[in-house]
């Protein structure tokens, strides 16, 4: 039988380094569109709610990675676009990286575990910088996922938690699905927290916020997106297809919500719930609802307290209604679709639990 | 097409949780020697039927024994019953009965619904 202190020991192997503060901070191209509200709430948390120094430049731009996934962007390119990165990050006194996107992190690792192994590609893409910008640059000295900071965070949220994970009427905690990114921790492990075998970043929050999370058969499944599948219209059935055999999957364990820290992987859960029923007729969830899929800043928002219409959740495929009723959230449904100043906005079609 | 352009295709991975394996019991009770086939190919490969259709009995019997029952019942009625695939059988399976009480399987089920 394993000791305690030897589990302690070999778990730690298991963790990542996370700076606790002064941020350089990147956007994801995609979040900005579809779950606008998340990147918007993680500044507020990390500077209103904890306190903390979060750089943005708005000199940043994509990191190709969508280009780079469809073999568009040459490996060059892209070397040269992170370099002009971390030449901003420089320029601006910051050491460590926080990255928003799951593509994106996955991109900075394998970007600089091949400049490690390969110290003649850094040389050249610091003399491709240099050409074409005049920049100079340094390797950061931390790169954490925007959702390891959050975890790093996790028991300082739950302090100060208006709300706990829990179904308001039975009392029984969410059953929630974790889901996270394959860029996240699949191809380096150690960049992940918990590695890519036991994954803790976004079940720790869960725990930690008292929830339930659900172990299911395809709870390491892809979410489907996976870009070669998605960006040919005729091939997108290999897509869906990947995520009904997910949702089929955790079906029976009558879910109340999905939590994910992937942009690509937040989207297609969503947005394919749609297409699956209609297509096919098929909903996920418990009486012909679907699944509302959260971003692990949503949750941790609305664990604080957060105004739902203030975290963007109106804007998902899947309306979070059902969840929030659990949850035992005050909800308005008549200022749902509008502005700041009070103005009525247009009302999105074809969502699914209205 | 529908209107997307693509559709949901089904996986091609054998569910053993969720396929329904009643065929395969049935038989095992009335015809014991249905147990005893290895999927050598020796039925399909002298069969006439199989000759000028798509007609298989050893796919059948791996049909049936994983619970693939969809797929199965238009193959059943491509049987002639002549009988000689018990002829070569070489474990002795009485092919014959295991389609007559698998055509008869599935008129029971038919009268049941």
């Amino acid at each position: 039988m394993m000791k305690n202190e030897g589990k302690k020991r070999i778990w730690s192997d298991y963790q990542k380094e996370i700076a606790d503060d002064h941020f350089f901070y990147v956007r994801s191209c995609i979040r900005q569109s579809f779950f606008p509200g998340s990147e918007q709430f993680f500044l507020n948390l990390m500077r209103k709610v904890l306190g903390k120094d979060v750089y943005e430049d708005p000199a940043h731009t994509t990191c190709t990675g969508i280009g780079y996934h469809s073999d568009i962007v040459p490996a060059a390119t892209i070397m040269t676009v992170v370099a002009r990165h971390f030449a901003l990050m420089k320029e601006a006194g910051y050491k460590n990286l926080a990255v928003s996107c799951v593509t994106s992190f996955g991109l900075y690792t394998e970007i600089l575990e091949t400049w490690k192994h390969f110290p003649a590609e850094l040389e050249k893409t610091r003399e491709y910088l240099f050409k074409a910008t005049g920049r100079e640059f340094d390797i950061p000295e931390n790169v954490a996922h925007t959702s390891d900071i959050v975890y790093s965070f996790r028991d300082q949220i739950a302090a100060k938690a208006k709300i706990k994970l829990v179904n308001s009427i039975t009392g029984e905690p969410l059953k929630i699905v974790e889901h996270i990114g394959c860029h996240y921790s699949k191809m380096f492990p150690k960049s992940g927290i918990g590695g890519a075998e036991f994954p803790h970043v976004l079940s720790g929050m869960i725990d930690a916020w008292g929830g339930e999370v659900i172990d299911y058969p395809e709870r390491r499944h892809c979410c489907g997106f996976g870009f070669r599948q998605y960006l040919v219209q005729a091939n997108r059935g290999y897509s869906l297809s990947n995520t009904v055999k997910k949702f089929n999957s955790m079906k029976p364990y009558k879910p109340d919500m999905i939590l994910a820290n992937c942009p690509g992987c937040t989207m297609f859960m969503d947005k394919w719930q749609y297409t699956a029923k209609e297509l096919e007729g098929i909903t996920f969830g418990e009486k012909g609802e679907s699944i509302p899929v959260l971003t692990y800043e949503e949750l941790a928002g609305l664990v604080l307290g957060m105004n739902p219409w203030d975290l963007g959740l109106q804007y998902h495929m899947v309306q979070s209604e059902p969840l929030l009723r659990k949850l035992g959230v005050e909800i308005n449904a008549s200022d749902k679709y509008k502005t700041k100043d009070g103005k009525q906005m247009p009302v999105p079609q074809n969502l699914i639990n209205v | 097409m529908n209107k997307f352009g693509y559709s949901v295709a089904q996986p091609r991975v054998i569910d053993y949780e969720s396929n329904d394996r009643s065929l395969s019991e049935y038989l095992n009770a009335l015809e014991p020697s249905f147990r005893r086939c290895i999927e050598c190919g020796g039925c399909s490969a002298t069969c006439t039927a199989a000759a000028y259709t798509s007609f298989s009995l050893r796919e059948l019997h791996v049909l049936i024994r994983r619970g693939e029952s969809r797929k199965i019942q238009s193959a059943l009625k491509k049987c002639m019953l002549c009988g000689k695939c018990t002829l070569v059988c070489p474990r002795g399976v009485n092919t014959r009965n295991v389609i007559t009480l698998a055509r008869n399987f599935k008129v029971s089920l038919n009268n049941a619904v």
